[in-house]
């Protein structure tokens, strides 16, 4: 079994960022090699299928995972690292006894899958003698033989590393040339091909591709000692290198002058701005503490969503097993029942796996339940949460929302946050229609610093670019903003959403959950949304 | 077999370093065993053993270097693995950055990171260390829910230029929550030791149920500037994210705390409050730790704080021979120094404050001054004339270790725990001694109604 590695990128603000490296290293060409082909991976299937069924067991899955992995990472003039990881094997899960079991290997041949079949069954019994509850799994029909692929144009793993090379060096040397005194640029690319075989009779087999591409543009003055940090406003997405076409159809230029984008991005001119609006940072004017009304972009919104919808409204989490690390929620089945209301009445936050582009996107979880859209909070109310198939008759729905994900062949798939996103407004709205009624607002793009208490009540949240709003216009940039939010109370002070021509995804490509931890990639939609009279604090401090 | 010997790494690494023609080769074997017990809702959810063993290959031709790993020895796996380092060596740009493998080195043993008996915890230890922790919240109607993970490995590296190194060590950490089942109080309790011996599950379990049914009805009060007694686990969560950035490069480029107004850095200033003193020690009895860094650089005992001046930074082999500078090994442990007192008795001490068991989803707001929010968690007390009063409402916190470190009352008895270790976020883990801590003028900023 491969153990997580952990590869720790120096140069993002004062902190390292540390990323989960799984599998093995190899050559960018293997990234390319089709190991096994689907008729194989079924007769292989088919043994762990066979042999779990023989040792006892009532229920019984196959994962087969090629799990592949490619960091570009550099600074300013230089390539600091190239990395091409490979993580191959099967992963079986059995109920026996009403017990769950699991065991995984790396070796592919039947004799190894039969093997972990059989262990999985023995664990499955063992586990057996303590376990109060059997497990209720929701009825699934089998699908046969399906496939499914991301829609992508150009797969990102196919491009050679020189040209990726040449593209961070480029956005690197524009945003030297733009007056940064430090960036840094990196390319993750993620492929999943992963084959799901059950005893309720699929057979599905899967090809799943994410990118991402962050920077961070770094501007210090000497003299005053004062150094400030731009992100890229990018996100990451389920698409192939087409994203980073550097093609402009797609964006957006919003009130204030700030670009934004859609399905594609121009990273080299986002540097560009970020060294600007870095330089700008370091004498802008410091936030007067107060209320204020703001108004959220959807590269800031989404992480809001994300925290304070999307964890919270996670089942496992309500029903408490996640309550020594992660914690519970606060939005407990009885709220459901007695229709909480979670935010005002334009407020529809829905799950959706089926979205074109997003990172949560894939016909089938990982326990073969084709994937769909529901709501979980409806004009304001709390009706629904994210459930897998173990876990549907809690809530008393028939069948799991398709939320079952493992990050790896080796682990245990359970359940995860599938897209959460706000549903854009009914009525035509633009961004500069909403901000045109603000008299006293800020205007928040990108994601900052965040902080959310165990039960997903009390959050704090910064962000990348923040400008000030005075009588219905944007008139500067200002600094050391952060605000402090009480969930059900924030999004009841959501007064106006744009509509759906300005309904952006942005997302987290490495969301973490669980012990031992496993991370997935998740997207949140929305169009830019107002909330009013909201306590903003000022971050600046001395330490002499 | 994930556990390798002395004898039989280097035999593999031997093997390596003769099969290589580049340059210069380093190999290292990396073998881990991890058992863990998982447990919620009163029931074991799930356990397991995760055995690892792998091989990296660093090649270089001067500045090009490439890397490969393997988890299979056989002579023609151990063929193919240089050779794929060394292909992919040729095919890389070159790194102006890179550095020579460094030449032998002596690197004084650290036995005591190894514990037999750790080595040896068994599925059923495990299994009883999740029914201890259950069984008195059950009679209790209280909830448990826990995470107990043994892990026990090996390090060993060889290199074209002579230097040779192997270590193995041993960790045993265990968190349990424990709820009231109508939810209304939490309590935590956290363990770290490098010896299984040195753990007793029902006696942690224990502070959780006396916190958790301490928690209940707690009281809001405003939010604002007090004093706290943040016990070791909650202030290593704080000083750990600092110390994270006592980077040489980061501060002569000017964008640290540890930056200096008109350039240069804060080397040899005072920036805590005199009575603290931070040091590393790969040999230190409670927190043992391999002998040499990343860049197999042999680790000595060093002031990293002394005296509340800054006394080290931490340079890579490359940023030092740029700048012209000593550049000691990164240490793999932070010690910071305390008195003898318990957690109690820095209560009984104390006129007016909070107690703090646990700090949260802490976050960086502003990396000029490190600036953290945070949130406390699983047990916030309110001490009056050297009491607990009553439980308080959790609050969140915008602080910085930098200022905290300036309002130190007092210090307790140092504590065990590890930080940055595979959680999300994570990352390699370091070992840390940290005192429970007596900070006046803490800052709370809101509170949380989460329990």
């Amino acid at each position: 079994m491969h153990r997580r590695h952990f590869l720790t990128i120096t140069g993002f603000g004062a902190t390292a960022l540390v990323l989960p490296v799984g599998g093995r290293l190899i050559a960018a060409e293997a990234l390319l090699e089709v190991p096994m082909s689907v008729a194989a991976k079924k007769v292989l299937a088919d043994v762990g299928l066979e042999a779990a069924t023989a040792a006892g067991a009532s229920y019984c899955d196959v994962r087969i995972g090629r799990y592949l992995q490619q960091f570009v990472i550099s600074r300013e003039r230089q390539i600091d690292n190239v990395v091409n990881t490979e993580s191959t094997g099967v992963g079986v899960r059995v109920i026996a006894n009403g017990t769950w079991g699991f065991a995984a290997t790396n070796e592919l041949t039947a004799m190894a899958v039969a093997e972990a079949a059989r262990q999985a069954t023995a664990i499955a019994k063992a586990n057996a003698k303590i376990q109060r509850e059997p497990v209720q799994l929701a009825p699934l029909k089998g699908v046969g033989e399906v496939a499914w692929a991301t829609p992508i144009e150009k797969n990102a793993m196919a491009v050679p590393i020189k040209d990726k090379v040449d593209l961070l060096l480029s956005v690197n040397a524009a945003a030297l040339e733009a007056g940064a005194s430090f960036v840094n640029s990196t390319l993750f690319l993620v492929n999943e091909q992963k084959y799901f075989a059950s005893t309720d009779g699929s057979y599905i087999d899967q090809d799943v591709h994410r990118l991402w591409a962050p920077l961070t543009v770094t501007a210090t003055d000497k003299q005053s000692g004062k150094f400030r940090s731009r992100n890229g406003l990018s996100a990451p997405v389920g698409m192939g290198y087409e994203y980073l076409d550097g093609t402009s159809k797609d964006a957006l230029t919003m009130p204030g002058d700030v670009q934004m984008y859609g399905n594609r991005y121009d990273i080299v001119a986002d540097a560009k701005a970020a060294a600007q609006q870095a330089k700008t940072k370091l004498k802008a004017r410091s936030v007067k503490p107060g209320k204020y009304d703001l108004v959220l972009d959807p590269s800031h919104l989404f992480l809001t969503i994300h925290e304070n919808v999307g964890h919270p409204l996670e089942l496992d989490r309500v029903l408490g097993y996640e309550a020594n690390y992660a914690g519970t929620s606060f939005a407990t089945l009885d709220k459901r029942d007695d229709g909480f209301q979670y935010g005002s009445d334009i407020v529809t936050l829905y799950a959706d796996r089926t979205q074109d582009g997003s990172l949560g996107r894939v016909a089938y979880d990982d326990e073969g339940v084709a994937t769909k859209r529901w709501d979980l909070v409806k004009d304001g109310v709390l009706v629904n949460y994210q459930a897998i198939r173990d876990q549907a008759h809690i809530i008393g729905e028939k069948a799991s929302h398709g939320c079952c994900y493992a990050d790896s062949w080796s682990s245990v798939q359970f359940q995860r946050m599938p897209n959460v996103s706000l549903a854009p407004g009914k009525k035509p709205l633009t961004p500069a229609q909403l901000i045109s009624d603000v008299e006293d607002g800020i205007y928040i793009f990108g994601r900052g610093s965040y902080s959310i208490d165990q039960q997903r009540y009390n959050a704090q949240f910064g962000g990348q670019l923040f400008y000030e709003i005075k009588n219905g216009k944007v008139t500067e940039q200002i600094e050391d903003v952060a605000y402090q939010i009480r969930t059900p109370e924030f999004w009841n002070a959501c007064s106006a959403i744009c509509d759906e021509s300005d309904f952006r995804l942005n997302g987290s490509f490495f969301d973490g959950k669980g012990q031992p931890p496993q991370v997935s990639a998740v997207s949140h939609g929305a169009a830019t949304a107002r909330f009013d009279q909201i306590n903003v604090i000022n971050t600046a401090r001395s330490i002499g | 077999m994930s556990m390798l010997s002395e004898k039989q790494a280097r035999e593999i690494l031997d093997k390596v370093i003769e099969l290589s023609k580049a340059d210069e080769c380093i190999a290292t074997l990396t073998g881990t065993k991890d058992g863990n017990v998982r447990f919620a809702l009163n029931n074991v959810s799930t356990s397991g053993i995760v055995s690892d063993i792998q091989l990296a290959v660093q090649v270089a031709y001067g500045k090009r270097v490439g890397v490969a790993t393997i988890n299979e020895f056989d002579d023609a796996s151990l063929a193919r693995v240089v050779s794929r380092a060394e292909e992919l060596a040729k095919l890389a740009p070159e790194n102006d950055e890179f550095m020579p493998a460094l030449g032998k080195q002596d690197y004084k043993a650290s036995d005591p990171a190894f514990v037999k008996a750790s080595a040896e915890v068994s599925p059923e230890y495990r299994a009883n260390v999740a029914a201890e922790s259950i069984e008195p919240c059950r009679k209790d109607d209280l909830v448990a829910a826990g995470f107990f993970t043994d892990n026990t490995s090996f390090s060993a590296f060889a290199t074209s230029t002579g230097n040779f190194g192997y270590h193995k060590s041993t960790t045993v950490d265990f968190t349990c929550t424990v709820r009231t089942d109508d939810g209304t109080g939490s309590g935590w309790v956290n363990r770290n030791v490098a010896d299984v011996a040195q753990f007793d599950a029902k006696s942690e379990v224990a502070r959780a149920i006396s916190k958790a049914k301490g928690s209940v009805d707690a009281k809001a009060i405003e939010p604002g500037k007090y004093t706290v007694i943040l016990e070791p686990a909650a202030a290593s969560g704080l000083i750990g994210f600092m110390m994270f950035g006592f980077d040489a490069r980061q501060a002569d480029e000017g964008r640290s705390f540890l930056s200096k107004k008109g350039g240069g850095t804060k080397m040899g200033e005072q920036l805590f409050d005199k009575r603290i003193n931070i040091s590393a020690d790969p040999w230190d009895n409670e927190a043992p730790v391999q002998p040499w860094d990343g860049e197999n650089r042999p680790r000595n005992k060093i002031a990293i704080v002394k005296d509340g001046k800054i006394n080290y930074m931490n340079y890579s082999r490359f940023w030092a021979k740029k700048q012209e500078k000593d550049a000691p090994a990164q240490p793999g442990n932070i010690l910071i120094a305390g008195g003898s007192k318990s957690t109690d008795q820095l209560v009984a001490d104390t006129k007016r404050g909070i107690l703090v068991t646990r700090t949260w989803y802490i976050r960086m707001v502003d990396p000029q001054t490190v600036l953290l929010t945070g949130l406390t968690r699983d047990g916030t007390f309110y001490i009056e004339d050297g009491e607990i009063k009553y439980p308080i409402k959790n609050m969140r916190f915008n602080e910085s270790p930098v200022i905290m470190l300036n309002n130190v009352e007092e210090l307790g008895l140092p504590q065990r725990s590890t930080i940055g270790g595979g959680g999300p976020g994570g990352g390699q883990p370091i070992v840390m001694m940290t005192p429970a801590m007596k900070i006046r003028d803490f800052t709370f900023t809101s509170l949380s109604d989460a329990v």
